[in-house]
């Protein structure tokens, strides 16, 4: 059950705050699924929940695999270990909905609909990819599936999800946005100016904290003087929950239910799904400040392996239905890299093409070496 | 044909954009209730309603962030921030996302947005209150500045502005408001990108923008009267810069004083002057002169905020000077 702080009552009251407190609490890495099948959902469904979460899987182990071939440069932070949050944030939207990101967004470009080997395009630099190869990792976009765009700022995207919501109201259209963040960046101001102007102007967006309990090598208790996340919203008087994003179901359910109210009503919500990141900060981060205990607890917590025993152990599906949905994703994976070295690079020539929607008179055109008259 | 302040202008052309476009609304700080720090914006809440005219807490980067995600979304934002200093609470927001949005996703979407917000000391404001920091912004590829100094060029630019669909930063200026001048009724919009030359003459150059560039004619105005022959030039436009204008002046008159309410160090003159250096070197007969503020924070006091500032007087001396350094005969 997801704890919930609310506009009308205190938070906390009854709050088990499994984050809260201290870092080492038992619980951590424990699933919440049981042997049953989750509820409410066809096994279709829960099977393709399956597949999105394999896919994705295997789609950041090879995202690293390119970087360390020199394939994908710059910054490549992946979303291993929160595959259920993403899978279940993505399955609470629709195609016309909105979705504004963080840098750790692979995941959910592909979970809101953006073909693997676009994504992987974009990773590669090419011409094929999300941005046209002019965005990378941390920056992809797709009006076509409502991405609106990964952001390197930590909290950048805060303040214009919150405006795209504006504009959905200023129209009157029923679009909902979800913003998507990491804890870490519940602590800087736009996050709280915008949670203010949303629940002030009680505008449509759903602000969602992947608190996967660090940001970089800044653990939550570092860093947050109220540690269980989802209470912030009460300041703005602003629904706020929190739920186990290791199971899919739940976040579905959760940020399905938020994101109808926020279209019925306009009203804003906050949504903390309580994860995992399994490896370090970006793919060159070897995170030697996790202590072992902890990284324990997130390899344990594994959310696809855990969710293919439940559904086995729950006869949705069997050993080798499981396998053959990992083999298809990985001929997906693969199909998608093949693209995505097929696609071609950026001709140099192009480089002034993206600088101003509007052409205008006396733009500079200048290469590096050019002189100016 | 009517004669109008600077603020005027402002006000007919934000009022008949909103008029002509349902997708333009207003956005800022006290701009509604209060009717706008320097009442630009005054009478719109009560025309337009709270939908097109909002007022907004205290939270720039909040709410020109909030701004940029609307106008991703294909509303045309005019945000009013109260002064210059001001947007550096916002600076993320315009350089980081605002200036990004077209370029970064590879032409997919894009921010059409005006930034309205006034500079210049002068006021008696103090050091934080008192700033041009145009350069900041000027100096972002992915923003388009704009600086009009005239109420004719302040209609004609904000029209430009809106009409474009790449974000503006249209810097207004404190000392301009009530400024006034001739103000055609079908003015078309004016050309971003653009300098304009506002005195013709054959003698010197003197280049400015915004509060300076009115500075300027009225130095050469004084000095024709002596039958000096200075030629003016307005930017107009920051960013892009139309270096093609002033350096063909300079080729004619071959020597410049730019005049510019920015500190002089890597300041916006500092860019113009490499500009002449690049396109007029073999033309000079003077070094470039800067008439620019005294780099210090402003202090409030008056005889020291006049000491700090440009002036008519400042810029006179230095185009005398000039002068004398090319031997003009008077
Ligand atoms: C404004 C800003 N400051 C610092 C950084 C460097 N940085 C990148 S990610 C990050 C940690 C963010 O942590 P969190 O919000 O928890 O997201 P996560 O990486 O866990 O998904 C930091 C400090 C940045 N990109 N932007
Ligand atoms: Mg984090």
């Amino acid at each position: 059950m997801a704890e919930t702080a609310t506009r009308s009552k205190p938070a906390g009251s009854g709050s088990k705050g499994r984050r809260g407190g201290t870092r080492s609490g038992g619980s951590r890495g424990q699933q919440s699924q049981g042997k049953t099948a989750p509820r409410a959902e066809s096994p279709e469904t829960l099977r393709d929940y399956f597949r999105q979460m394999s896919l994705i899987r295997r789609f950041e182990e090879r995202a690293a695999q390119g970087y360390t071939q020199a394939k994908v440069g710059g910054y490549c932070h992946l979303n291993l270990g929160e595959e259920a949050t993403v899978v279940g944030l993505m399955s609470a939207l629709r195609r016309s909905d909105y979705l504004f990101t963080n840098y750790r967004e692979h995941g959910y470009a592909i979970a809101k609909g953006i073909e693997p080997g676009k994504v992987m395009a974009e990773l590669y630099g090419r011409t094929t990819g999300t941005s046209k190869g002019l965005g990378g990792s941390m920056h992809m976009f797709d009006t076509e599936v409502g991405l609106l765009g990964g952001y390197g700022i930590v909290g950048g995207q805060i303040p214009l999800a919150t405006g795209a919501a504006l504009a959905i109201d200023y129209r009157g259209g029923d679009e909902v946005v979800m913003c998507q963040m990491g804890d870490g960046t519940t602590n800087i101001g736009a996050f709280h100016e915008s949670m203010n102007i949303a629940a002030l102007w009680n505008l449509p967006v759903v602000f969602v904290v992947i608190n996967n309990y660090l940001g970089m090598g800044t653990t939550v208790e570092m860093s947050s003087a109220e540690s269980e996340l989802y209470k912030r919203a009460v300041a703005y008087r602003m629904h706020g929950e929190r739920v186990d994003g290791n199971d899919v179901v739940a976040v579905q359910e959760a940020a399905g239910r938020l994101v109808e109210h926020a279209r019925k009503t306009g009203e804003p919500a906050m949504l903390e799904a309580v994860s995992h990141r399994m490896k370090g900060h970006s793919v060159v981060d070897p995170a030697k400040y996790r202590n072992s205990e902890d990284a324990e607890a997130a390899r344990e917590a594994d959310p696809v392996a855990a969710f293919r025993e439940q559904l086995i152990s729950a006869d949705v599906l069997d050993e080798d239905g499981a396998a053959e949905i990992e083999r298809a994703v990985q001929a997906d994976v693969d199909a998608a890299v093949a693209f995505a070295d097929d696609s071609p690079h950026p001709d140099p020539a192009t480089l002034f093409d993206y600088t101003y929607a509007t052409p205008v008179a006396n733009d500079s055109r200048r290469l590096p070496a050019d002189p100016v008259f | 044909m009517a004669v109008i302040t600077y603020r005027q202008a402002l006000h007919d052309t934000l009022r008949e954009e909103m008029l002509s476009d349902e997708n333009v609304f207003l956005i800022g700080e006290e701009i509604g209730v209060f009717e706008g720090s320097y009442k630009i914006t005054a009478g719109l809440l009560e025309e337009f309603g709270e939908k097109r005219v909002r007022d907004t807490p205290i939270a720039e980067e909040g709410f020109v962030g909030a701004a940029v995600g609307a106008a991703m979304l294909g509303l045309r934002p005019v945000v009013e921030l109260m002064t210059i200093n001001f947007s550096l609470l916002a600076l993320d927001q315009i350089v980081n996302h605002a200036a990004k949005i077209y370029g970064m996703f590879g032409g997919q979407s894009n921010a059409p947005m005006v930034l309205r917000t006034p500079g210049g000391g002068g006021q008696q404001l103090g050091a934080t209150h008192s700033q041009n920091i145009e350069l900041y912004y000027a100096f972002v590829p992915g923003l388009k500045v704009v600086a009009p100094s005239t109420p004719a060029d302040a209609r004609a630019l904000l029209k430009a502005s809106l009409a474009d669909n790449d974000p503006v930063l249209f810097l207004e200026n404190l000392a301009l408001y009530n400024t006034k001048g001739e103000v055609p009724d079908d003015m078309p919009p004016a050309e971003i990108g653009k300098a304009g030359v506002t005195r013709t003459g054959s003698d010197i150059t003197i280049i400015g923008y915004s509060r300076m560039a009115t500075v300027a004619t009225q130095v050469a105005d004084q000095l024709g009267e002596e039958g000096i022959s200075a030629e003016v030039i307005d930017l107009r436009s920051l960013r892009p810069l139309d270096r093609e204008t002033l350096v063909e002046s300079v080729r004619k008159t071959g020597c410049a004083v730019i005049a510019e309410d920015d500190w002089l160090t890597y300041g916006i003159g500092a860019e113009i002057a490499a500009s002449i250096s690049d396109g007029a070197f073999d033309y000079l007969d003077a070094p470039v002169r800067r008439v620019a503020a005294a780099e210090v924070p402003l202090p409030y006091a008056k005889p020291l905020e006049r000491a700090a500032l440009p002036s008519a007087e400042s810029l006179n001396a230095a185009v005398r000077q000039t002068l004398d350094a090319v031997g003009h005969r008077r």
